[in-house]
């Protein structure tokens, strides 16, 4: 039976101890324990979401980029492009007017050749006929007793004159 | 982030520890055990020696040679003692006094040591007035005696309150310091088993909107017992939790916690049943009121029964030894009580466990506000 009795004295002492023990243990140890655990769990969570929104936010921005280097990318290769062929068609144009001026140059030089030939041949003309009536004068100075060979003679150069 | 989930995952450090702490003291009581028995066994012979002598009945052939009784030796270390015996060797008996208070009216409060109630040859004899009989203490005139000794229970007692305020109040420094800090050295052992409190009793039985205010009381009550119930193994320990006024005061104090919580539905699910018919109330209703007595009723016994089983198959175990008069039975009965005293470790969690839980859960049925 003494093993179920409890005992007066051990109920009055755990009373006291467990009472005191309940409240320095809640006071001193619980109170600061549970508290930061839930702190610490509290910071880990939001530790973790913190690091999903950033990462969400960094592949955002990757993708912002990619895209705006793709753009820039093709804008850079409208621009080429557009110079190219305003290049070319500078270059073309010029090569024309090259062209036409080399023509009308040409134009210009073989008017004027053609302008001095025939002055030259006038002058030629001018010349031959000074110089056959030279001839003629000096004929008709030396050879005027035979006319028959003076005759002769005026139809021959004039042959060789005729040109 | 996997990687984080591991690190404060509670039930994978829970399961380290406990190997861990099972390993440890495996050794150390291994070799105990046997200490202690030899140890008892002569303690019983003493005392049998000193009672004869004292009653005059038994003869003087009775000496090393005397009977031994196993019954009166395990129930002798089960039960609470005014000093605490640690060993016998020969006429040597290794015992710490205890101081013993006592009151009375006629002598008013009365404050010595409980060696005052043996003489030199470890006889008792009275004292002041009071004698020692069976481990309790008369008045020589018949008195009340209102006996509230330092006892070996509350000295174990106050032993654990010691270890508890210690540890849990350093820890609790720690935390204060920096919440955000990796646990270290004895807080990494306690946090799981806090968290698993937490988590796994208080959070799952009581709910996430109230728990927090019954977490002091569900930690206290189980580490008290949890400490107490493991400082019962250690040989030359008392039996603390195994002993009823002990579980008593816890029981009520968990009676009182449940009621004093306890919300309209859980009133009225106790007189007025919702949902049955009036005439059967009559029935259920004195169900249900013993059912709040049960309760803690059931709890008291509980812990009582298998912390006192426990020690009674140890002792028992060895007993067995001295019962049969042979040394050699040692070889079959260390490895079995060895095996034994590991189950009473994992029983000492195990119960400690348990207490919580249920006064968890009772405390849950209490305050649930909840509509059918």
């Amino acid at each position: 039976m003494g093993l179920i009795t409890p005992e007066f004295g051990l109920i009055f002492w755990q009373l006291i101890i467990f009472g005191l023990l309940f409240f320095l243990l809640s006071k001193f140890a619980w109170k600061p324990i549970v508290n930061s655990l839930n702190e610490r769990e509290a910071s880990i969570d939001e530790a973790i979401k913190l690091a999903e929104t950033t990462r969400k936010e960094m592949a955002d921005l990757k993708a912002g980029n990619d895209q705006l280097i793709a753009e820039a990318r093709q804008e850079r290769d409208a621009l080429i492009k557009q110079a190219k062929e305003a290049a070319d068609a500078m270059i073309a144009q010029a090569k024309n007017d090259a062209q036409n001026a080399a023509n009308a140059e040409i134009e210009k030089a073989r008017t004027a050749f053609e302008q001095e030939k025939n002055a030259a041949v006038a002058s030629i003309r001018k010349e031959a006929a000074v110089l056959s009536l030279d001839l003629a004068e000096k004929v008709l100075k030396s050879q005027l007793k035979d006319k028959d060979a003076q005759e002769k003679l005026v139809s021959e150069w004039m042959k060789e004159v005729s040109l | 982030m996997s990687n984080l989930a591991k690190v404060f995952n509670p039930k994978m450090y829970f399961s380290n520890i406990l190997l861990g702490v099972l390993i440890s003291f495996l050794s150390f009581h291994g070799y105990a055990q046997e200490d202690h028995a030899s140890a008892t066994a002569t303690t019983e012979g003493h005392e049998v020696v000193a009672d004869s002598t004292q009653h005059g009945e038994a003869k003087a052939e009775a000496g090393a040679e005397e009977k031994f009784d196993a019954g009166k030796l395990i129930l002798h270390h089960i039960a609470d003692e005014h000093d605490w015996h640690l060993f016998t060797l020969g006429h040597f008996h290794a015992t710490i006094p205890l101081p013993v208070i006592v009151y009375t009216e006629s002598k008013g409060l009365n404050v010595f040591m409980s060696s005052n109630f043996q003489n030199e040859h470890h006889e008792e004899v009275p004292y002041n007035g009071f004698v020692l009989e069976h481990g309790k203490i008369h008045a020589e005139n018949g008195e009340k005696v209102w006996d509230i000794s330092i006892t070996k229970n509350v000295a174990s007692m106050l032993i654990s309150a010691i270890l508890l305020l210690t540890i849990f109040i350093g820890i609790g420094r720690r935390y204060a310091e920096n919440p955000h800090r990796a646990p270290k050295g004895i807080q990494s052992l306690f946090e799981p088993i806090i968290l698993f409190v937490r988590d796994e009793i208080a959070i799952n039985n009581i709910g996430k909107k109230h728990y927090k205010r019954f977490m002091p009381y569900l930690l206290t009550i189980f580490f008290f017992i949890w400490f107490n119930n493991m400082l019962g193994l250690i040989p030359g320990g008392a039996n603390v939790t195994g002993n009823i006024a002990i579980t008593m005061v816890l029981a009520v104090i968990a009676f009182f916690v449940t009621n004093f919580n306890g919300k309209s539905t859980y009133w009225t699910h106790i007189f007025a049943m919702p949902g049955v018919p009036k005439w059967m109330l009559v029935i259920l209703t004195p169900v249900e009121i013993i059912g709040i007595f049960m309760k803690p009723f059931s709890l008291m016994v509980r812990l009582f029964a298998n912390l006192t089983s426990g020690h009674i198959i140890l002792l028992s175990l060895v007993s067995l030894i001295f019962i049969f008069k042979s040394a050699f039975l040692g070889f079959a009965v260390v490895p079995f009580s060895l095996f034994m005293n590991v189950i009473e470790l994992i029983v000492a969690f195990i119960q400690a466990f348990i207490f919580t839980m249920l006064v968890s859960t009772y405390i849950g049925a209490a305050i649930e506000e909840h509509h059918h």
